[in-house]
């Protein structure tokens, strides 16, 4: 036998979750704990231990943004790079920061202390600028924190001694409707809907024209009478908790104050659908909130609400496990969840089959957002008509929005469908004001002449985002942000999205860089027209969003980019020189280049 | 009816082995044609270092040094039509193969390093052209037109491909004459 | 009783029920371009070669099921151009060198090239740095030329039961790794009689000491175009 000095770890980890492969993404987790990172020889040894490839296990470990492979600081911290945090002074702050530590972004400390690099938005907006220490996220950051947060460092105090509050997450409710409002107590609406029967239940949610809240749409009774009536018997429920859209937050307020609801949605889902599991999968950017949930599982548990015979009905056995997401936006697709959830790599699947029919390790699954489970409990407290009497005919009920930015009152807002842009501005106190990003960046950008829109699926669908940009703003920086933000998140796999969101990003650095040609807002249209068609996943066809809407409401914002040349090249002229400078010590005239074309004589 | 004017070419080769330009000299019996409908530019044929106002232009070779750069520039302001020929005006070709490696470790691989050149300097003579970190295909330095693909492509392709220009008709260059090879 | 038909550019193809138009094309003598699809295999729908617009959408034909009275539409100049652009995307993401390049002439990338007429990358090169792994007896890996079709990951995994391979890496950093710590295809239990070792549809995968054994003309795509070659008639499936 081997010395391995990761054997006895690796035990450890697999006892932990009974050697069972679907649980790999879990298992790589924990096991990072120890060290920070991921060693070869614990890929190795993980792989043995669960008689997996071990490519396969580093495959899995290469494919999530907070497992590493390479050795990392033992403070590894991470700003958020929305645009939001941005706009908040975050770049200002991590440079601070670096300077203080003698340290270059995304490089380790030589004594293998820290790191700090970017990651893409916490979901922490209206509280930001954000950062992950270890996986932990700190909030409203400014020169004071940072100076603190490197003296924390330098003494090298472990987390635990860090101030408990600033690991703790503000709401900021600004609006409350039927949901933030909701009185009812812990098990109210399972009640309710236990008398009703599942078939009852399930067509007063029919009645209730409740449509999912992640974004497309979809009916969720559709959804959830598929599930049921699909022949194999093992039924799954999941709860999408990965709310990775820049710029959105809601989901986080009501998993810290509102858990009950969601998981009570879960147990109500679980009534309609007849599933027995559920899965709460939770993005790695809100570990902070997970002690709490399994203390509401618990709690659950003990009532009566989860676990066998749920409020005493035979058969009605059902109960949730939380798994955690580890950086990996596409994992809010809900195959790609799937996939995620089953231990792999987060690429979404081929459809058909779909999740309803063929799910979570081939059964049966709901997927469902976050808001949408905790809105089934209205609808079995108040009943389905009541429920559907509300927001607009096409979009019954309210809606939950993230509003960040420039304005005086950030936070969560809870609005009837088909309020309009204009009418969320006012509330939120926003002035002077550019435009409007709704559903984040895979949204649609809004310009003053459409603030009379509504929010409803009909009109502006929205996951919940609304970032907020006054007229200091650059909507082509917006845009960079974002394109950058997609290449960063696309999971490689079809070929559009892969090559042609990193080739999006690489014309938007040229033209951030000044040398941008008429050529290449042709190159930008080709892509996006191309993303927009040809990809496998929502990531891929969204990803053009933002700068086609630019290049179409705010077009001048790129022209200032462009110089009046027909071409010029990407690459640095000059830089490609300074190697051959450096290595032959000359600086004359020829030994340089103009980065553009001199006239002709 | 008399002759239609002639068209005035350029050719050049750039970080290319010439076999492009040999390859346009494979089109045999056909130069007798080529001859009677353009005259020739600035050219490895003319010796002619310079290049005047021209129709076509026609670039063999990648981007490798500063003087490629303004050779090329030139040639994009003096042709209203600027063709990338063979493989390494497109995508780099051999030359390119050096992409992965420093620029100043080649230099002092070459010049430095070597048995018997231990106390040798990397040439700093301004009169040579520095090279640039990597190589790259003409399209990426200036606009181009049109592209005739091949290592190098055949005779018949480029004379396909030049009569289509000189007719006036978009170039088609198709299977099975179209080779990266 | 008759098959329902679809239609493929204005042609009537006949399908079976759950059959994808792609193979339902092919069966009727209709190709459509793909490079990740393999007949041995289920459809993997990455490369997006096999785009095709049905009702106004563009989906992967390998992965859609045919529908009774669908029009698809794929051999359209707006199609190939859609197509032409992927390949570009492809071309410049990877090192893909033809003239030395000993795949050449048999490779599916460079011949799909050729049926688009794609003349130019277009695009700026990424140059990737990407090293060769020599360390086998008996294979080459140059990953500088992979396109990510997955078909040494499935054939290894579900034909040679073996998984040497597997993708690692997200996004544009995706890249093949072989099933061994130290990273080397030596240290795995990889053959060169074994099925991954053949279905390399580009020069990633190549037998040592057989390079350039064919004469140029008379190499598989020097011989036939690949919208030929690539259809069930040919010797390549027989």
């Amino acid at each position: 036998m081997s010395q391995d000095p990761w054997a006895s770890a690796v035990a450890d980890t697999v006892g932990e979750f009974a050697a069972r492969p679907e649980y790999l993404l879990q298992m790589l987790i924990r096991l990072q704990e120890a060290e920070n990172w991921l060693p070869p020889e614990a890929l190795t040894a993980l792989a043995a231990a669960l008689g997996l490839p071990r490519a396969r296990v580093e495959g899995v470990a290469g494919f999530y943004s907070f497992l590493h492979t390479r050795p990392v600081g033992r403070y590894r911290l991470l700003f958020s790079d929305n645009i939001i945090d941005r706009m908040l002074g975050s770049q200002a702050l991590m440079a601070r920061l670096c300077h203080t530590l003698w340290l270059a972004p995304g490089q380790v400390s030589e004594d293998g202390l820290v790191s700090v690099d970017v990651t893409s938005c916490t979901g922490l907006g209206d509280q930001g600028p954000a950062l992950l220490v270890n996986g932990r996220a700190i909030a409203r950051l400014d020169e004071a924190r940072i100076d603190r947060i490197a003296e924390l460092i330098r003494e090298q105090q472990p987390l635990d001694a860090w101030p408990a509050d600033w690991f703790r997450f503000d709401d900021n409710i600004q609006r409350r409707d039927a949901l933030l409002a909701c009185p009812a107590q812990p098990g109210d609406a399972l009640q309710a809907a236990l008398a009703m029967g599942r078939v009852g239940w399930l067509a007063q949610v029919h009645a209730s024209r409740l449509r999912g809240r992640g974004g497309a749409g979809f009916t969720t009774a559709v959804k959830w009478q598929a599930c049921r009536d699909a022949p194999n018997p093992d039924k799954v429920v999941v709860c999408n908790a990965d709310e990775g859209e820049p710029g959105t937050f809601k989901d986080r307020v009501l998993l810290n104050s509102h858990a009950d609801l969601v998981v009570e949605g879960m147990t109500l889902a679980a009534w309609a659908v007849g599933a027995r599991r559920g899965f709460l999968y939770l993005r790695g950017e809100y570990r902070n909130l997970r002690p709490a949930l399994e203390a509401v599982l618990a709690r659950r548990r003990t009532a009566g609400w989860l676990g066998a015979a749920i409020g005493g009905v035979a058969g009605f056995d059902f109960d949730i496990e939380i798994h955690l997401g580890a950086g990996a936006y596409v994992c809010g697709e809900e195959t790609a969840l799937l996939e995620s959830l089953e231990g792999k790599r987060g690429t979404p699947r081929i459809r058909p089959p779909f999740p309803v029919t063929h799910g979570y390790l081939g059964r049966p699954t709901v997927v469902n957002n976050v808001e949408t489970l905790a809105k089934c409990c209205l609808i079995a407290l108040q009943g389905g008509a009541a429920f559907a009497a509300t927001g607009t005919p096409q979009s019954a009920g309210t809606k939950l929005l993230s509003v960040s930015g420039d304005c005086a009152r950030p936070g969560v807002y809870e609005f009837p469908f088909g309020v309009t842009v204009r009418q969320v501005l006012d509330a939120c106190g926003a002035d002077d004001t550019l435009a409007v990003q709704v559903g984040g960046a895979a949204g649609i950008t809004l310009a003053p002449y459409e603030f009379d829109r509504r929010i409803a699926f009909e009109d502006v669908p929205t996951a919940g985002a609304f970032m907020v940009f006054d007229n200091t703003r650059d909507m082509f920086e917006v845009a960079h942000n974002f394109v950058h933000f997609f290449a960063h998140e696309s999971c490689g796999f079809c070929t559009p999205c892969r090559v042609g969101t990193a080739m999006l990003a690489d014309t938007l650095d040229k033209l951030a860089e000044g040398k941008g040609s008429a050529v290449d807002l042709i190159e930008i249209e080709d892509l996006d027209r191309l993303l927009k068609q040809a990809s496998h996943c929502g990531l891929g066809s969204a990803a053009p969003n933002p700068v086609m809407d630019g290049l179409q409401k705010f077009r001048p914002a790129y022209e200032r980019h462009l110089m009046h040349a027909d071409f010029a090249p990407a690459f640095d002229l000059d830089g490609a020189l300074r190697r051959a400078r450096q290595i032959t010590g000359r600086d004359d005239a020829a030994a340089h280049l103009p980065q553009h074309q001199e006239p002709q004589p | 009816m008399s002759a239609p004017p002639k068209l005035r070419i350029a050719t050049v080769s750039l970080a290319g082995c010439f076999g492009c330009h040999m390859s346009l000299l494979d089109i045999d019996e056909h130069v007798f044609d080529l001859l009677q409908r353009v005259e020739l530019d600035r050219s490895p044929l003319t010796d002619l270092k310079h290049c005047g106002p021209c129709d076509i232009g026609l670039v063999e070779g990648g981007v490798c040094n500063s003087e490629n750069v303004h050779v090329l520039r030139e040639f994009r302001a003096q042709c209203k039509t600027l063709v990338a020929l063979g493989a390494c005006a497109i995508n780099g070709g051999l030359p390119a193969q050096r992409n992965h490696l420093d620029v100043g470790r080649c230099l002092s691989a070459v010049f430095q390093s070597r048995p018997g050149m231990d106390t040798a300097e990397v040439p700093d003579d301004p009169e040579l052209p520095l090279p640039l970190d990597k190589v790259h295909p003409i399209h990426e330095v200036v606009r181009v037109d049109y592209f005739l693909p091949g290592c190098p492509p055949s005779g018949e392709a480029i004379w396909q491909f030049l009569s289509d220009l000189l007719a006036g008709r978009t170039p088609r260059v198709a299977y099975p004459i179209l080779h990266f090879d | 009783m008759s098959r329902p038909e679809f239609l493929l550019d204005g042609v009537a193809v006949p399908f079976d029920e759950g059959q994808m138009i792609l193979e339902a094309g092919r069966a009727a003598g209709r190709y459509i371009p793909h490079l990740c699809w393999h007949p041995d295999f289920p459809p993997h729908g990455s490369c997006k070669l096999c785009v095709v617009k049905v009702a106004g959408r563009h989906v992967s034909a390998c992965a859609t099921p045919a529908r009774a009275g669908a029009e698809v539409e794929s051999d359209t100049p707006e199609i190939n151009a859609e197509r032409r652009m992927l390949l570009q995307l492809l071309f410049v993401e990877g090192n893909h060198f033809c003239p030395a390049c000993e795949k050449s002439g048999q490779c599916q990338l460079q011949a799909m090239a050729y049926d688009l007429e794609m003349t130019t990358p277009r695009f700026r090169h990424f140059y990737p740095d990407r090293p060769v792994d020599a360390s086998h007896p008996e294979v080459l890996l140059d990953f500088n030329r992979c396109i990510y079709c997955e078909l040494c990951v499935r054939a290894s995994r579900e034909q040679d039961g073996k998984s040497v391979f597997a993708l690692t890496g997200r996004g544009i950093h995706k890249h093949l790794a072989v099933n061994a710590e130290s990273g080397r295809l030596a240290d795995t239990d990889f053959s060169a009689d074994d099925k991954a070792a053949h279905i390399c549809p580009v020069g990633v995968i190549l037998k040592k000491r057989v390079g350039f054994a064919v004469p140029i003309g008379e190499r598989t795509y020097d011989r036939a175009p690949l919208h030929t070659v690539a259809m069930p008639k040919s010797e390549d499936d027989a």
